[in-house]
Protein backbone atom coordinates (compact mmCIF):
# COMPACT_ATOMS: atom_id res chain seq x y z
CA UNK A 1 0.00 0.00 0.00
CA UNK A 2 1.37 3.57 -0.88
CA UNK A 3 3.10 5.68 2.17
CA UNK A 4 1.39 9.04 2.19
CA UNK A 5 3.89 11.78 4.54
CA UNK A 6 2.56 15.19 5.39
CA UNK A 7 5.31 17.72 5.82
CA UNK A 8 4.31 20.14 8.53
CA UNK A 9 6.11 23.57 9.12
CA UNK A 10 5.09 25.69 11.77
CA UNK A 11 6.80 28.82 14.12
CA UNK A 12 7.51 26.10 16.54
CA UNK A 13 9.19 23.27 14.59
CA UNK A 14 8.64 20.84 11.89
CA UNK A 15 6.65 17.67 12.03
CA UNK A 16 6.20 14.84 9.54
CA UNK A 17 2.82 12.87 10.03
CA UNK A 18 3.01 9.56 8.00
CA UNK A 19 0.30 7.20 7.15
CA UNK A 20 -1.08 4.53 4.02
CA UNK A 21 -3.58 4.84 1.07
CA UNK A 22 -6.44 4.33 3.99
CA UNK A 23 -5.41 7.90 6.04
CA UNK A 24 -7.12 6.40 9.26
CA UNK A 25 -4.50 6.00 11.50
CA UNK A 26 -1.42 8.54 11.58
CA UNK A 27 1.88 8.29 13.02
CA UNK A 28 3.85 11.94 14.09
CA UNK A 29 7.60 12.25 13.77
CA UNK A 30 8.47 15.44 15.46
CA UNK A 31 9.49 18.12 16.32
CA UNK A 32 12.13 18.33 14.21
CA UNK A 33 13.88 21.81 14.48
CA UNK A 34 12.43 22.49 18.25
CA UNK A 35 12.13 25.99 18.34
CA UNK A 36 13.03 26.88 15.47
CA UNK A 37 10.47 28.65 12.45
CA UNK A 38 10.40 26.16 9.40
CA UNK A 39 8.78 27.84 6.68
CA UNK A 40 8.75 25.26 4.35
CA UNK A 41 9.74 21.89 3.84
CA UNK A 42 9.97 19.85 0.57
CA UNK A 43 10.12 16.44 -0.37
CA UNK A 44 12.44 15.63 -3.74
CA UNK A 45 10.52 14.10 -5.93
CA UNK A 46 13.47 13.08 -7.73
CA UNK A 47 14.95 10.87 -5.17
CA UNK A 48 12.41 9.98 -2.82
CA UNK A 49 14.30 10.81 0.26
CA UNK A 50 15.96 13.72 0.21
CA UNK A 51 14.05 16.50 2.38
CA UNK A 52 14.96 20.22 2.52
CA UNK A 53 13.64 22.51 5.40
CA UNK A 54 14.04 26.34 5.43
CA UNK A 55 14.30 27.52 9.25
CA UNK A 56 15.58 30.44 11.13
CA UNK A 57 14.58 31.00 14.84
CA UNK A 58 13.32 34.49 16.62
CA UNK A 59 17.22 35.02 17.06
CA UNK A 60 19.48 32.85 14.95
CA UNK A 61 19.53 33.48 11.47
CA UNK A 62 18.13 31.30 8.56
CA UNK A 63 19.64 28.51 7.27
CA UNK A 64 18.70 25.27 5.72
CA UNK A 65 18.76 21.87 6.53
CA UNK A 66 19.08 18.64 4.76
CA UNK A 67 18.11 15.22 5.70
CA UNK A 68 18.93 12.11 3.25
CA UNK A 69 17.03 9.86 4.92
CA UNK A 70 13.63 11.16 5.21
CA UNK A 71 14.02 13.36 8.54
CA UNK A 72 15.85 10.44 10.47
CA UNK A 73 18.94 12.72 10.44
CA UNK A 74 19.76 16.24 9.18
CA UNK A 75 22.30 18.07 8.01
CA UNK A 76 22.86 22.11 8.12
CA UNK A 77 23.89 23.45 4.09
CA UNK A 78 27.53 24.33 3.97
CA UNK A 79 26.63 27.87 2.59
CA UNK A 80 22.79 28.74 2.93
CA UNK A 81 21.33 31.24 1.13
CA UNK A 82 23.26 34.62 1.68
CA UNK A 83 23.48 37.49 -0.63
CA UNK A 84 26.63 39.36 -1.57
CA UNK A 85 28.54 41.52 0.60
CA UNK A 86 28.30 44.94 -0.61
CA UNK A 87 31.42 46.83 -1.19
CA UNK A 88 32.07 49.44 1.54
CA UNK A 89 30.35 52.19 2.35
CA UNK A 90 27.43 50.96 1.06
CA UNK A 91 24.35 48.82 2.25
CA UNK A 92 23.91 45.30 1.30
CA UNK A 93 20.78 42.77 1.54
CA UNK A 94 20.68 40.10 4.30
CA UNK A 95 18.59 36.92 3.73
CA UNK A 96 16.37 37.19 6.88
CA UNK A 97 14.73 34.16 6.05
CA UNK A 98 14.33 31.53 3.62
CA UNK A 99 10.51 31.16 2.33
CA UNK A 100 10.31 28.70 -0.32
CA UNK A 101 12.37 25.59 -1.69
CA UNK A 102 11.77 24.39 -5.01
CA UNK A 103 13.41 20.97 -6.46
CA UNK A 104 14.60 21.89 -10.24
CA UNK A 105 14.00 20.07 -13.42
CA UNK A 106 13.70 16.23 -13.70
CA UNK A 107 16.50 16.52 -15.41
CA UNK A 108 18.94 18.27 -13.73
CA UNK A 109 19.18 16.34 -10.03
CA UNK A 110 20.90 18.40 -7.49
CA UNK A 111 19.00 21.64 -8.55
CA UNK A 112 17.26 23.49 -6.08
CA UNK A 113 15.69 26.64 -5.74
CA UNK A 114 14.64 28.95 -2.64
CA UNK A 115 13.07 32.01 -2.07
CA UNK A 116 13.82 34.52 0.56
CA UNK A 117 12.98 37.18 2.48
CA UNK A 118 13.65 40.14 1.55
CA UNK A 119 13.38 39.28 -1.70
CA UNK A 120 15.91 36.73 -3.17
CA UNK A 121 16.76 33.89 -5.37
CA UNK A 122 19.00 31.40 -4.84
CA UNK A 123 20.22 28.13 -6.59
CA UNK A 124 21.45 25.38 -5.52
CA UNK A 125 23.34 22.50 -7.48
CA UNK A 126 24.22 20.28 -5.11
CA UNK A 127 21.34 19.22 -3.41
CA UNK A 128 21.18 22.05 -1.71
CA UNK A 129 24.90 21.76 0.17
CA UNK A 130 25.73 25.12 -0.93
CA UNK A 131 23.80 28.02 -2.57
CA UNK A 132 24.35 30.78 -4.88
CA UNK A 133 22.42 34.29 -5.73
CA UNK A 134 20.34 33.83 -9.31
CA UNK A 135 22.21 37.44 -10.85
CA UNK A 136 19.51 37.78 -13.10
CA UNK A 137 17.02 38.38 -10.75
CA UNK A 138 18.72 39.65 -6.98
CA UNK A 139 21.13 42.07 -9.74
CA UNK A 140 18.49 43.04 -12.29
CA UNK A 141 18.87 46.96 -12.49
CA UNK A 142 14.84 46.72 -12.03
CA UNK A 143 15.28 44.95 -8.51
CA UNK A 144 13.68 48.32 -6.89
CA UNK A 145 11.43 49.32 -9.47
CA UNK A 146 9.57 45.83 -9.50
CA UNK A 147 9.88 44.75 -5.60
CA UNK A 148 10.72 48.40 -3.54
CA UNK A 149 13.10 48.80 -0.91
CA UNK A 150 13.89 45.98 1.86
CA UNK A 151 11.05 47.20 4.08
CA UNK A 152 8.60 47.44 1.38
CA UNK A 153 5.82 44.63 1.17
CA UNK A 154 4.37 42.22 4.25
CA UNK A 155 5.30 42.55 7.37
CA UNK A 156 7.24 39.59 8.11
CA UNK A 157 8.80 41.16 5.17
CA UNK A 158 8.46 40.92 1.37
CA UNK A 159 8.65 37.03 0.10
CA UNK A 160 9.86 35.52 -3.03
CA UNK A 161 7.69 32.59 -3.69
CA UNK A 162 6.27 29.99 -6.07
CA UNK A 163 8.88 28.80 -7.89
CA UNK A 164 7.70 26.80 -10.64
CA UNK A 165 9.63 24.74 -12.88
CA UNK A 166 7.89 24.11 -16.57
CA UNK A 167 8.15 20.15 -16.51
CA UNK A 168 8.44 20.32 -20.19
CA UNK A 169 11.53 23.02 -19.92
CA UNK A 170 14.17 22.90 -16.94
CA UNK A 171 14.90 26.69 -18.17
CA UNK A 172 11.16 27.90 -18.01
CA UNK A 173 10.62 29.22 -14.81
CA UNK A 174 7.76 31.31 -13.15
CA UNK A 175 7.49 33.18 -9.52
CA UNK A 176 5.53 35.21 -7.54
CA UNK A 177 6.77 38.34 -4.89
CA UNK A 178 5.05 40.02 -2.52
CA UNK A 179 4.49 43.13 -3.89
CA UNK A 180 6.63 42.39 -6.50
CA UNK A 181 4.38 40.68 -9.14
CA UNK A 182 4.64 37.61 -10.70
CA UNK A 183 7.51 37.17 -13.51
CA UNK A 184 8.74 34.46 -16.06
CA UNK A 185 12.40 33.54 -17.48
CA UNK A 186 12.86 31.37 -20.39
CA UNK A 187 17.14 30.93 -19.82
CA UNK A 188 17.27 29.53 -16.21
CA UNK A 189 17.06 33.17 -14.61
CA UNK A 190 19.65 35.02 -16.56
CA UNK A 191 16.39 37.21 -17.97
CA UNK A 192 13.17 37.92 -16.09
CA UNK A 193 9.51 39.01 -17.61
CA UNK A 194 6.48 40.38 -15.56
CA UNK A 195 3.50 38.36 -16.32
CA UNK A 196 0.93 40.87 -14.17
CA UNK A 197 -1.42 42.13 -16.95
CA UNK A 198 -5.27 41.71 -16.29
CA UNK A 199 -4.55 41.35 -12.41
CA UNK A 200 -6.20 43.83 -9.88
CA UNK A 201 -4.14 45.73 -7.32
CA UNK A 202 -5.02 46.79 -4.07
CA UNK A 203 -3.29 50.07 -3.69
CA UNK A 204 -1.77 52.27 -6.73
CA UNK A 205 -1.60 51.46 -9.94
CA UNK A 206 -1.85 48.25 -11.83
CA UNK A 207 0.99 49.01 -14.35
CA UNK A 208 3.51 49.51 -11.20
CA UNK A 209 4.75 46.07 -10.72
CA UNK A 210 5.82 46.79 -7.30
CA UNK A 211 1.73 47.20 -6.54
CA UNK A 212 1.10 43.30 -7.91
CA UNK A 213 0.98 41.14 -4.09
CA UNK A 214 0.47 37.38 -5.56
CA UNK A 215 0.23 34.93 -2.69
CA UNK A 216 0.14 32.15 -4.46
CA UNK A 217 1.41 30.46 -7.89
CA UNK A 218 0.31 26.98 -9.09
CA UNK A 219 1.34 25.28 -12.61
CA UNK A 220 -0.97 22.58 -13.07
CA UNK A 221 1.22 19.02 -13.58
CA UNK A 222 -1.01 17.79 -16.90
CA UNK A 223 -1.69 20.56 -17.88
CA UNK A 224 1.75 23.16 -18.12
CA UNK A 225 0.27 25.95 -20.05
CA UNK A 226 -1.93 26.63 -17.38
CA UNK A 227 -1.56 28.64 -14.08
CA UNK A 228 -3.52 29.65 -10.81
CA UNK A 229 -2.80 32.20 -8.69
CA UNK A 230 -4.11 33.40 -5.52
CA UNK A 231 -3.35 37.83 -5.28
CA UNK A 232 -4.50 40.15 -2.71
CA UNK A 233 -7.68 40.90 -4.89
CA UNK A 234 -8.69 37.51 -6.13
CA UNK A 235 -8.25 33.88 -7.51
CA UNK A 236 -7.02 33.93 -11.19
CA UNK A 237 -6.36 31.79 -14.37
CA UNK A 238 -3.85 32.40 -17.37
CA UNK A 239 -3.95 29.73 -20.44
CA UNK A 240 -0.01 30.76 -22.26
CA UNK A 241 0.56 31.95 -24.25
CA UNK A 242 -1.77 34.37 -23.25
CA UNK A 243 -0.24 37.33 -21.13
CA UNK A 244 -3.19 38.38 -19.26
CA UNK A 245 -4.88 36.95 -16.43
CA UNK A 246 -8.24 35.66 -16.20
CA UNK A 247 -10.12 36.65 -12.62
CA UNK A 248 -12.19 33.23 -11.95
CA UNK A 249 -12.77 33.59 -8.14
CA UNK A 250 -16.11 35.52 -8.81
CA UNK A 251 -17.56 32.07 -9.22
CA UNK A 252 -16.61 31.55 -5.56
CA UNK A 253 -19.53 31.52 -2.82
CA UNK A 254 -20.11 34.65 -2.18
CA UNK A 255 -19.62 33.48 1.98
CA UNK A 256 -16.03 32.79 0.92
CA UNK A 257 -15.10 35.43 -1.69
CA UNK A 258 -11.91 34.51 -3.53
CA UNK A 259 -9.37 36.51 -1.29
CA UNK A 260 -7.17 33.78 0.45
CA UNK A 261 -3.37 32.54 0.27
CA UNK A 262 -2.48 28.88 -0.24
CA UNK A 263 -4.14 27.12 -3.49
CA UNK A 264 -3.58 23.97 -5.16
CA UNK A 265 -3.54 22.49 -8.31
CA UNK A 266 -5.05 19.27 -9.07
CA UNK A 267 -2.51 16.79 -9.69
CA UNK A 268 -4.14 15.23 -12.73
CA UNK A 269 -7.37 17.25 -13.75
CA UNK A 270 -6.12 21.04 -14.79
CA UNK A 271 -9.76 22.32 -14.63
CA UNK A 272 -9.83 21.83 -10.72
CA UNK A 273 -8.15 24.27 -8.05
CA UNK A 274 -8.05 23.96 -4.06
CA UNK A 275 -8.07 27.22 -2.58
CA UNK A 276 -9.01 28.67 1.15
CA UNK A 277 -10.26 31.73 2.15
CA UNK A 278 -8.35 34.48 3.80
CA UNK A 279 -8.80 33.53 7.45
CA UNK A 280 -10.06 30.02 8.12
CA UNK A 281 -13.92 29.44 8.62
CA UNK A 282 -14.77 28.37 12.35
CA UNK A 283 -16.58 25.27 10.75
CA UNK A 284 -13.76 23.30 9.69
CA UNK A 285 -15.44 22.81 6.55
CA UNK A 286 -13.10 21.54 3.65
CA UNK A 287 -11.01 24.29 1.38
CA UNK A 288 -13.23 25.59 -1.64
CA UNK A 289 -13.03 24.36 -5.36
CA UNK A 290 -12.51 26.53 -7.97
CA UNK A 291 -11.44 26.19 -11.41
CA UNK A 292 -13.85 25.89 -14.95
CA UNK A 293 -13.88 29.15 -17.47
CA UNK A 294 -13.39 32.28 -16.13
CA UNK A 295 -17.37 34.31 -15.79
CA UNK A 296 -16.24 36.30 -18.82
CA UNK B 1 40.46 32.11 24.85
CA UNK B 2 36.80 30.85 26.98
CA UNK B 3 34.04 31.56 24.72
CA UNK B 4 30.49 31.51 26.32
CA UNK B 5 27.82 29.59 24.56
CA UNK B 6 24.36 30.71 24.45
CA UNK B 7 21.54 28.03 24.30
CA UNK B 8 20.34 28.47 20.95
CA UNK B 9 23.88 27.58 19.58
CA UNK B 10 24.68 24.47 21.60
CA UNK B 11 23.29 22.77 19.26
CA UNK B 12 26.96 23.23 17.13
CA UNK B 13 29.16 23.02 20.06
CA UNK B 14 27.41 20.94 22.35
CA UNK B 15 29.27 22.58 25.38
CA UNK B 16 28.32 26.30 26.89
CA UNK B 17 31.66 27.03 26.97
CA UNK B 18 34.36 26.62 24.17
CA UNK B 19 38.23 27.31 23.56
CA UNK B 20 39.10 29.57 20.15
CA UNK B 21 41.99 31.76 19.11
CA UNK B 22 42.32 35.20 17.24
CA UNK B 23 43.70 38.17 17.11
CA UNK B 24 40.01 39.69 16.52
CA UNK B 25 36.92 39.59 16.90
CA UNK B 26 36.33 38.45 12.90
CA UNK B 27 39.02 36.27 13.71
CA UNK B 28 37.66 34.96 16.76
CA UNK B 29 34.19 33.94 14.76
CA UNK B 30 35.96 31.94 12.30
CA UNK B 31 37.73 30.24 14.39
CA UNK B 32 34.64 29.04 15.92
CA UNK B 33 33.10 28.62 12.24
CA UNK B 34 35.27 26.47 11.25
CA UNK B 35 35.02 23.78 14.40
CA UNK B 36 31.65 24.48 14.25
CA UNK B 37 30.39 24.73 10.56
CA UNK B 38 27.32 27.43 10.32
CA UNK B 39 27.58 28.94 13.36
CA UNK B 40 28.78 32.34 12.46
CA UNK B 41 26.30 32.79 10.09
CA UNK B 42 23.56 32.65 12.90
CA UNK B 43 25.71 35.20 14.76
CA UNK B 44 26.53 37.71 11.76
CA UNK B 45 25.14 37.96 8.75
CA UNK B 46 26.36 38.50 5.18
CA UNK B 47 27.07 42.33 5.52
CA UNK B 48 29.12 41.46 8.65
CA UNK B 49 26.35 42.76 10.96
CA UNK B 50 25.62 41.09 14.18
CA UNK B 51 21.87 39.81 13.96
CA UNK B 52 19.36 41.83 15.38
CA UNK B 53 18.95 39.66 18.84
CA UNK B 54 22.64 38.55 18.89
CA UNK B 55 24.72 40.28 21.46
CA UNK B 56 28.97 40.06 21.79
CA UNK B 57 30.87 40.73 25.03
CA UNK B 58 34.30 40.99 25.45
CA UNK B 59 35.30 41.23 29.39
CA UNK B 60 31.55 42.34 30.31
CA UNK B 61 31.82 44.86 27.47
CA UNK B 62 29.67 44.87 24.36
CA UNK B 63 31.26 45.17 21.02
CA UNK B 64 29.72 45.60 17.53
CA UNK B 65 33.45 45.66 16.13
CA UNK B 66 34.50 42.94 14.33
CA UNK B 67 37.94 44.31 13.61
CA UNK B 68 38.40 44.91 17.97
CA UNK B 69 41.49 43.29 19.21
CA UNK B 70 41.58 40.17 21.21
CA UNK B 71 44.26 38.45 23.43
CA UNK B 72 44.41 35.15 24.74
CA UNK B 73 43.36 36.10 28.14
CA UNK B 74 39.81 37.65 27.25
CA UNK B 75 36.83 36.36 28.02
CA UNK B 76 34.19 36.36 25.70
CA UNK B 77 30.70 36.00 26.09
CA UNK B 78 27.79 35.45 23.43
CA UNK B 79 24.46 36.61 24.37
CA UNK B 80 21.10 35.52 22.72
CA UNK B 81 18.43 38.88 23.28
CA UNK B 82 15.21 38.57 24.27
CA UNK B 83 12.97 40.93 23.00
CA UNK B 84 8.73 41.89 23.12
CA UNK B 85 6.51 42.28 25.66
Amino acid sequence: MPKIALLVGTRKGAWIYRSDAARLAWHTDGPHFLGHIVHHMVLDPRDGRTLLAAAKTGHLGPTIFRSTDMGKSWAEARHPPAFAKAPDGETGRSVDHTFWLTPGHASQPGVWYAGTSPHGLFRSEDHGVTWEGVAGLNDNPQYREWMGGPQDGTPDGPKLHSLLVDPRDGNHLYLGMSSGGVHETRDAGASWTPLVAGMAVVFGDASVIQSHDPHCLALCPTLPDRLYLQNHCGIYRIDRPSDEWQRIGRNMPGEIGDIGFPIVAHPRDPDTLWCSRWTAPTSGRAPARAGGPPPI
Amino acid sequence: MRIGIPDALRSYTGAAEVIADGATVAQMFAALDAHYPGLRFRVIDEQGNFRRHMRCFVNGVQTFDLNGALSAQDEITIVQALSGG
